[in-house]
C-alpha cells in the first residue's frame, strides 16, 4: 500500500492535495446547521449522474416512445421505479438543499469579500441546475412536460425583432416536438452535467483558496498559532467528514421517506397532469412548472406586458450575481449586521415563499395584487441593499471565536 | 340578528372569492377508502374491471401475468394460474401480454365520437376519490345518446355501464352498501394498475428507514467521540 502510494505521489500530487484539501484543510470549529448544506448539495448531484446514467440505458428519447420508455422502466425493469423515483425526488431535494445552501449565504455574508469569485461560481451551478432541470422534465413527454416547456421556450418570442426565429432555433421545429425533445435529451445527459461536475469542482477549489466562513463572519486565517495554522480552525478530515457523514444519514432518512412513501408529493415533485401523454393538440386546464421554478415564474406572470415580465424574470436569478457589491456592510454575519438587514431578509424570504405558492396556483385579482407587492418587496431587498447595509448601525466583530 | 346574518354572508362571498374553483370541487367528493394490502378487494376489483370495463378501456402498461403474480392469481409455484385465460382474459391475448382492447379506433370513433381512453395511468391523473365519485355520479338524461350523463364531466361519451347493477340495487337484489363496495373495488384495482411498485415499495421503504436508523445512531456516537476531542482542545487552548 505504502509503495503504491509513493509511486503514485512521484507522478502525481496525490499526498498534497489530500493534505490541502482535507486532513489539513483548516475549517472554522462553529459550523451550524446550515453548513450540511454544500457537502448534501454535492451529495445529491452525484445520486442524480448515477441514478440519471441507470435511467438512460432503458429510456427513449423519441415522441412516440418516451412516454411508453418511462412506464416501462416503472413497470417491467427490476427496481426501475426505484431509480426513477431516487432521481424524481433527487430532483427536488437538489432544488431544496442549494436553497438553503443560498440561504445560508445570505445569512453570514459568505458572498462577501474574500468569496466573491465562490459566489459567482455558485450562481453559474444554479443557473446550470435551473436548465438542467427544465430539460430534464420534457423528457418524461407527459402533458406538464410538453406543455411547461412550449410555454418556456414560447417566452423567447417576446425579444424584439429576432424572437419569433430564436423560437424555432431553439425548438428546432415550429412547436415542441420530436427534435426538440432530442436536443434536451442531449443537453440534460451530457451538456449541462459536464459543465456542473466542472463547476463543483472549480466551486470547492475557490474556496479552499480563500477558507470557509462560519456563522461569526470571522476570518480565521487572521489568527495563526505558532505553527502557521488557524486558532478557530480543525482539520476538515475527520472532525466534518464525520460531521457531514452524520447530517447526510439524516437527509437520507427524509429523502427515502419520500421516495418510497410520498414520491409524488402530492403533486408537487410529480405533477398528476403528467402522467397524460403529452398531446399538442389539448392544453391542460393550469399550466404550472415545478414548485422550485414557480417563485420566478410567478414574477413573469405579475408583469401585464410579455416582454418586461421576461426580462424582469430573468432579473430575478440574475440580481443574485451582483450581491457581493450591492452589501456595503462592513462586516459579514446577520450576528452583527442591523436590524435593517435582518428585516430585508426575513421580508425576502416570506415574499420569495409566496411568490413560489402563488406559482402553483391559478391567478385570480387578489393573488395577482399579492404577487405584485411580493415581486416589489424582491426586488427592493437587492436595490436598496446599498443603502440600507451602509446606514444601519453594526455591532463589532470580535478576532476569535468564543465557543 | 339582520346585521349579524349580513355579516356571515359577506364572510362567506369573501372566503368564496379566495377559494379556487378547484379547490370547491375537490371538497364535494365522496371518500373512498383503498386498501392496496387488501387482496381480496384487488382481486375482486380486477374481475369487475374486465367484465364492465376492458370491452372499451385498455390498461396497456399492465401485464397479465405480472398482474396475475401481483394479486395472487398463481398456482402454489408461484407461476399465474391457468384459469386466468379462462375466467380472466377475454381477448387472444397470451399470458405474457399487456392488456389491451380489440376495439378498432375508427370505429370507436363512430360509436362514441371518441376512443375510450386507456386506464393504466388513471389514478394518478384523477385521485381515488375523484374516480368513485365519476363512478357514482351518472344519472338518466334522454338528450345522450346513452340515455346518461355525469356530474364530473358533463356530456361524457361513456355510457353508465354499472346501470345494470345500480337497478338491481334499486329493485333489492344488491344492498347500498354491497353496490358501494363493487365501485370501492375497482377503484382500487385502478389505483394498483397505476403503480404496481406500490406493493412493494411501502414494505422496502421500511427496511430502507430503519437501517439509515441504526446507522445514524453508529455515526452519532462516532461524531461525539471524535467531537470530544475538539471541545477539549477548545477547553486548554490546545490546536488540533
Amino acid at each position: 500500500m505504502g509503495n503504491l502510494v509513493n509511486w503514485i505521489n512521484e507522478r502525481f500530487p496525490l499526498l498534497s492535495a489530500w493534505k490541502k484539501h482535507a486532513s489539513e484543510y483548516y475549517v472554522p470549529k462553529n459550523l451550524n446547521f446550515f453548513y450540511y448544506f454544500g457537502f448534501l448539495s454535492t451529495a445529491v448531484l452525484i445520486n442524480q449522474l448515477v441514478t440519471g446514467l441507470w435511467l438512460t440505458m432503458f429510456y427513449t428519447p423519441s415522441a412516440s416512445q418516451a412516454f411508453a420508455s418511462i412506464e416501462y422502466i416503472m413497470r417491467d425493469v427490476n427496481y426501475g421505479w426505484l431509480l426513477r423515483y431516487m432521481h424524481s425526488t433527487g430532483a427536488s431535494a437538489l432544488l431544496i438543499v442549494v436553497y438553503l445552501h443560498m440561504f445560508r449565504a445570505l445569512l453570514y455574508g459568505s458572498y462577501k469579500k474574500p468569496r466573491e469569485l465562490v459566489w459567482l461560481l455558485g450562481m453559474a451551478m444554479f443557473i446550470l441546475i435551473l436548465a438542467e432541470a427544465f430539460c430534464g422534465y420534457l423528457l418524461p413527454w407527459g402533458q406538464m412536460s410538453y406543455w411547461g416547456a412550449q410555454v418556456i421556450t414560447s417566452l423567447l418570442s417576446a425579444i424584439p425583432y429576432v424572437g419569433d426565429n430564436l423560437v424555432t432555433w431553439v425548438q428546432g421545429d415550429y412547436h415542441v416536438s420530436d427534435a426538440t425533445l432530442h436536443r434536451f435529451f442531449a443537453l440534460h445527459v451530457i451538456g449541462i452535467p459536464l459543465l456542473l461536475t466542472v463547476l463543483v469542482g472549480l466551486h470547492i477549489v475557490a474556496l479552499h483558496q480563500v477558507g470557509s466562513n462560519n456563522p461569526e463572519g470571522i476570518e480565521i486565517r487572521k489568527q495563526l498559532n505558532r505553527d502557521g495554522k488557524p486558532l478557530d480552525g480543525i482539520p476538515f478530515h475527520p472532525y466534518y467528514t464525520i460531521k457531514d457523514l452524520f447530517g447526510l444519514t439524516v437527509f437520507l432518512i427524509g429523502f427515502f421517506a419520500v421516495v418510497f412513501f410520498m414520491p409524488d408529493m402530492h403533486g408537487y415533485f410529480l405533477e398528476p397532469t403528467n402522467f397524460i401523454p403529452a398531446d399538442p393538440m389539448v392544453t391542460p386546464d393550469l399550466i404550472t412548472p415545478v414548485w422550485y421554478m414557480t417563485p420566478f415564474y410567478s414574477i413573469l406572470r405579475a408583469i401585464p406586458d410579455k416582454l418586461t415580465g421576461v426580462i424582469a424574470m430573468g432579473s430575478g436569478v440574475m440580481i443574485l450575481i451582483f450581491l457581493p457589491w450591492l452589501d456595503k456592510s462592513p462586516v459579514k454575519s446577520m450576528r452583527y449586521k442591523g436590524y435593517l438587514s435582518r428585516l430585508a431578509l426575513a421580508l425576502m424570504i416570506v415574499c420569495f415563499i409566496t411568490l413560489g405558492y402563488l406559482g402553483t396556483v391559478p391567478v385570480t385579482p387578489v393573488k395577482q395584487i399579492v404577487a405584485r407587492i411580493c415581486t416589489t418587496v424582491y426586488f427592493l431587498y437587492f436595490i436598496l441593499m446599498p443603502v440600507y447595509s451602509r446606514m444601519e448601525a453594526h455591532r463589532t466583530v470580535p478576532d476569535r471565536i468564543m465557543k | 340578528m339582520r346585521g349579524h346574518r349580513l355579516l356571515a354572508s359577506l364572510i362567506i362571498l369573501l372566503s368564496a372569492t379566495l377559494l379556487d374553483a378547484s379547490d370547491v370541487k375537490i371538497s364535494q367528493l365522496l371518500p373512498v377508502d383503498i386498501k392496496l394490502t387488501d387482496q381480496p378487494a384487488l382481486q375482486r376489483g380486477a374481475r369487475v374491471f374486465m367484465n364492465y370495463c376492458s370491452g372499451c378501456h385498455s390498461l396497456r402498461y399492465l401485464r397479465f401475468d405480472r398482474m396475475a403474480i401481483d394479486l395472487g392469481l398463481v398456482t402454489v409455484n408461484g407461476k399465474p394460474d391457468e384459469q386466468l385465460a379462462s375466467n380472466l382474459i377475454f381477448t387472444h391475448a397470451q399470458i405474457n401480454d399487456p392488456i389491451k382492447i380489440n376495439m378498432p379506433p375508427t370505429e370507436a370513433r363512430q360509436w362514441f365520437g371518441t376512443v375510450p381512453p386507456d386506464l393504466s395511468l388513471i389514478a394518478r391523473v384523477r385521485s381515488p376519490s375523484w374516480l368513485y365519485t365519476y363512478l357514482k355520479s351518472f344519472y338518466p338524461d334522454s338528450s345522450r345518446p346513452f340515455g346518461s350523463n355525469n356530474v364530473l364531466i358533463p356530456d361524457v361519451a361513456m355510457p353508465n355501464v354499472f346501470a345494470p347493477l345500480a337497478e338491481h340495487t334499486q329493485a333489492g337484489g344488491l344492498s347500498e352498501d354491497e353496490f358501494n363496495g363493487i365501485l370501492q373495488d375497482v377503484v382500487t384495482f385502478l389505483v394498483y394498475a397505476g403503480e404496481p411498485s406500490k406493493l412493494v415499495r411501502y414494505r422496502m421503504g421500511v427496511f430502507v428507514i430503519v437501517f439509515l436508523s441504526v446507522f445514524l445512531v453508529v455515526i452519532y456516537l462516532l461524531k461525539k467521540s471524535y467531537w470530544r476531542k475538539v471541545l477539549v482542545a477548545g477547553k486548554k487552548h490546545i490546536p488540533l
